[in-house]
């Protein structure tokens, strides 16, 4: 099956399978690797990625469901530098094994396109679906509430 | 001063630039780009095979046949292996496993054979193609039972096994090794003791869950070269294992290589080998072609390492000032059905099971059982956070019964430095008084705290912990490291960045002996043909020992930079100090001479020629203090660990009395790591560590069916945190009480934070309710019942 995908800004066309996931075709026929494989079951959260600009788990969608839309991934945010939310997560030493860190760079990034304020409430909502198993998220979260107020602490 | 002394460290409180500073992480940048790769994300080619397991659904059977032709003549499978090709023994400390199982399978999701197909899907297809016939035989899944008289054998064959020389297996039995402490008299001590307490608490399995599961890659290239791409925490380790499980097979270690990228967690899931011996010995078959086997998160709970269940008896006698006099720990630990690391352990365990006490009488009792349960193995805390449960559970008891504070019975108990051990050597240096008190002090201990909900009600608690790394004796930690053109630094070591900071850390330590900012400096992740040796990430002792290492090599590229200058200038060597990327002269303070000027090229003479060149430099280090050689009866006269890390654990939490939920609203952590290399990483390390312990408290918990089946290995039913699922306030609190050989007075903390965090739960459960909850998980059920129960009485 042909599949057109607009993936970080760039007109992809590919011959996908009926049942080839988002995940698979990201990372094998394209080479975008930051999505990860951690329980191919919408658990977890590390396969995260923007379509359309909302985040969805590309493990449980179909890439034919993807056909016509914009597929965002840390590598489309990271292209012209870090964004304010990647540079604190950095100085905050947010991440550790860092596998989960692409999904939830994204899911955050999410957070503050709609939700520029959040309280640490909404910051606990919008990654809730991230699973991390090394931090305790509140280095991630202290960051993404300092995004959201422009940066400062 | 103790007798792990080994030299002075370069610990100075002044003047350090780059240690004890919250430096930011050198894989910082990696990790947020999307740049980071570990080993799913390597490319290999159109050429890349895929391979897929067949599991045992049987808990314990024998194995009659196994039909592979279906699977053979299937689509895309280019070769099919049993156990028939690799009849070979494997094992960390004991060898009892096999890389596919021979005659028998020992527990539900063994493997019985593969398949390596030209894709992902093929390989599976094919792999249930494959037809197993078993005689299914009765699981033994309560080590209790196990160990009963008439019991089945699960290794019969135990006798032969060859294991190290500190575990002491029973034959007949399926006692694998048996660790006892003998010291004092602890009969006489109960028998004159005001008061003692008795009871048995459990603990059951528990699964690490690090995000990215197991993977591995490996390639048997057309010239016998073995290389396998491991998500790994002891790439040397699995070096050597491959080699000596595959030697039938005519490899060298020279011909083995394990690469290990940036690893998704660890958390002790991936120490040892456990699956990557399968891929490794699959593309043995398949020459000239990599293989990737990547496990599934269901095969991630159920055939790699689980930490193991325990039933621990425990008996604890005091006099009636608060003095604990003696006490008898029996731990039954059910370990699996193949406990060739599991088996340490236990050991671990047995030797430090009287906890952070000074105790004068102990006998310690800890058992590994042969069970018909996945392979037991290690997990964050290593047998500390498993006994640690009833252990402060029970002073808490001991307290309340004696009339005294809980945080006084502790402090007044507390081990402190220079006191015996259980095994006859003694304690290092430690802060665990000023632990103790900050952390007290941060929940305000004393300080009686009601709801303003009538239907809930607060409680607090208290828990002690400490560990010290178990490994053998004689396990070590080696760098390399090599200056550049522009004066930053690459350096190379085989310690592996599972998260902790370590590469970071690693880079404070250079950096602060050669005066060398951390963002010029890069440490490398292992491959095995290129960085030096180290045994294992493992035991929270990389800070320490591959610390020392590279500042071994720092110390020694700090001489080699002195010895060119003094070529070429005549200074004397020790009137020569770095500072900011140069070189110094405490006689001449004009002298400054930038790094980055010479040390690749050298420095000419006034005649025209060139002194020095590269500057390369290694650092190794070995404990060379310790001894596993202690009597097998007592425990007695070995020095079988380094040192011990301690520290203090307090909650505040909310219970909701009539459904049981728990809230926990404070948390507090106070560990002594010796010296902070990096604050801002160890308190991470404290927050990640207490999330993790919490959650096995209050509500991870492996299930399993009377067939010895896992009924619950995913993430939708075994519930690892969330984002909402921690604690409304984190306090942590780093205690520095200088470990006297650590680099620059540092010991490691990772895995301690999350041994106190079960028993802190248990105890203030008990504060906010009077129930007292002896098996784990403390759940919301639990608590409920007990709450109804406890009115009923």
């Amino acid at each position: 099956m042909e599949l057109n995908l607009n993936i970080n800004g760039e007109h992809w066309a590919l011959d996908v399978a009926p049942a080839d996931v988002l995940l698979d075709v990201l990372r094998d026929k394209i080479g975008v690797k930051s999505p990860k494989i951690g329980c191919e079951r919408g658990d977890c959260g590390s396969c995260t990625v923007l379509m359309d600009g909302r985040s969805v788990r590309s493990c449980l969608i179909l890439a034919v469901e993807a056909d016509g839309h914009d597929i965002t991934t840390v590598e489309g945010i990271s292209s012209d530098g870090l964004s304010e939310l990647q540079n604190l997560f950095l100085v905050n030493n947010s991440f550790q094994c860092g596998f989960c860190a692409p999904g939830i760079v994204l899911s955050a990034t999410e957070l503050l396109e709609h939700n520029p304020n959040p309280t640490r409430h909404d910051v606990q909502e919008a990654i809730v679906g991230n699973l991390c198993r090394c931090t305790g998220y509140e280095p991630i979260i202290k960051a993404v509430l300092a995004a959201g107020k422009g940066g400062s602490e | 001063m103790t007798d792990t002394f080994l030299f002075e460290a370069e610990a100075k409180d002044e003047g350090l630039k780059t240690v004890g500073t919250s430096a930011t992480r050198i894989d910082g940048l990696d990790k947020i780009s999307g740049a980071a790769q570990f080993v799913d994300d390597i490319d290999f080619g159109p050429g890349l095979l895929h391979a897929a397991i067949v599991e045992s659904p049987y808990a314990y059977a024998r194995i009659l046949s196994i039909d592979t032709s279906a699977a053979e003549a299937a689509s895309g499978v280019v070769r099919v292996a049993t156990g028939k090709d690799f009849p070979y023994k494997f094992g960390m400390y004991m060898e009892d496993r096999y890389i596919f199982a021979q005659d028998h399978v020992r527990f539900v999701g063994e493997q019985v054979a593969g398949v390596v197909a030209r894709t992902h899907r093929e390989a599976v297809q094919a792999a249930k193609l494959i037809a197993v016939e078993y005689e299914v035989l009765k699981p033994l899944l309560d080590p209790k039972e196990a160990v009963a008289e008439g019991a089945d054998l699960i290794h019969p064959d135990l006798d032969g096994y060859v294991h190290v020389p500190w575990f002491f297996p029973k034959a007949g039995t399926n006692i694998a090794h048996w660790r006892k402490i003998r010291k004092g008299d602890t009969e006489k001590a109960f028998a004159e003791a005001d008061y003692v307490l008795e009871d048995t608490y459990r603990v059951p399995r528990y699964a690490h869950c690090a995000i990215e599961p197991h993977v591995t890659v490996s390639k048997l290239d057309y010239a016998d070269r073995l290389t396998v791409w491991t998500a790994s925490q002891s790439p040397h380790t699995q070096r050597h294992l491959f080699a000596e499980a595959l030697a039938p097979l005519g490899f060298a270690h020279k011909d083995v290589r394990v690469i290990t990228p940036y690893v998704g967690g660890g958390f002790g899931g991936k120490a040892g080998v456990s699956m990557e011996i399968i891929g490794a010995a699959m593309a043995t078959l398949v020459k000239g072609r990599p293989v990737k086997l990547r496990f599934t998160r269901e095969q991630e709970f159920i055939n790699t390492y689980q930490r193991q269940g325990v039933v621990a008896e425990l008996k604890v006698g005091v006099k009636s000032d608060g003095e604990i006099t003696a006490v008898e720990h029996k731990l039954y630990w059910d370990a699996g059905a193949y406990v060739e690391y599991g088996a340490n352990v236990v050991n671990a365990a047995g030797l430090s099971a009287s906890g952070p006490y000074r105790v004068p009488n102990i006998t310690n009792d800890s058992i590994c059982i042969y069970t018909n349960l996945p392979p037991g193995g290690p997990y964050r805390g290593f047998g500390y956070s498993e006994f640690h449960f009833g252990l402060e559970s029970h002073m808490d008891r001991i307290a309340e019964a004696i009339g005294m504070d809980a945080v006084e019975f502790r402090r007044k108990n507390a081990i402190v430095e220079g006191d015996e051990l259980a095994y006859g050597a003694h304690m290092n240096p430690s802060g665990m008084i000023e632990a103790i008190d900050k952390t007290a002090a941060a929940i305000d201990w004393g300080v009686e705290e009601t709801s303003a909900n009538p239907n809930t009600v607060i409680g607090k608690g208290i828990a002690l912990f400490w560990k010290a790394p178990a490994m053998p004796p004689n396990s070590s930690s080696a760098s390399f490291l090599k200056f550049n053109e522009d004066g930053s630094i690459n350096i190379t070591v085989s310690g592996m960045e599972l998260g902790q900071g370590y590469l970071t850390v690693m880079a404070q330590i250079a950096g602060e002996v050669l005066s060398v900012p951390v963002n010029k400096i890069r440490v490398e992740t292992p491959d095995t043909d290129r960085n030096p040796y180290e045994w294992q990430t493992v035991a929270s002792h990389v800070t320490w020992s591959s610390g020392l290492a590279v500042e071994k090599a720092a110390i020694e590229a700090r001489a080699k930079i002195f010895d060119v200058i003094h070529q070429v200038y005549g200074y004397e060597d020790d009137s020569l100090y770095l500072e900011d990327e140069k070189v110094k002269c405490k006689t001449d303070p004009t002298f400054a001479k930038p790094l980055r000027e010479f040390v690749i090229n050298g420095i000419q003479t006034e005649d025209g020629t060139w002194r020095g060149g590269p500057i390369v430099a290694s650092g190794k280090f070995m404990p060379e203090f310790t001894n596993a050689n202690s009597d097998p009866e007592t425990g007695q006269c070995g020095h079988p660990n380094v040192h011990y890390t301690v520290g203090a654990t307090g909650v505040v939490l909310e219970i909701d009395k009539q459904t049981g939920r728990v809230w926990v609203r404070k948390a507090a952590l106070a560990v002594d790591a010796g010296r902070a290399i990096n604050p801002d990483l160890v308190n991470g390390q404290i927050t990640g560590g207490l999330v993790q312990g919490l959650a096995t408290v209050l509500y991870e918990d492996m299930r399993f069916d009377d067939g010895g089946k896992m009924l619950n290995p995913t993430f939708t039913d075994y519930k690892i945190p969330t984002a909402f699922d921690i604690p409304d306030e984190v306090i942590p609190i780093i205690v520095e009480v200088p470990q006297p050989d650590g680099p620059f007075g540092a010991r490691g903390v990772g895995e301690h934070t999350m041994i106190g965090a079960a028993p802190v739960i248990a105890n203030a459960v008990y504060n906010a309710l009077g129930v007292r909850i002896t098996s784990m998980p403390i759940t919301q059920e639990k608590i409920a019942m007990a709450v109804i129960q406890k009115s009923k009485t």
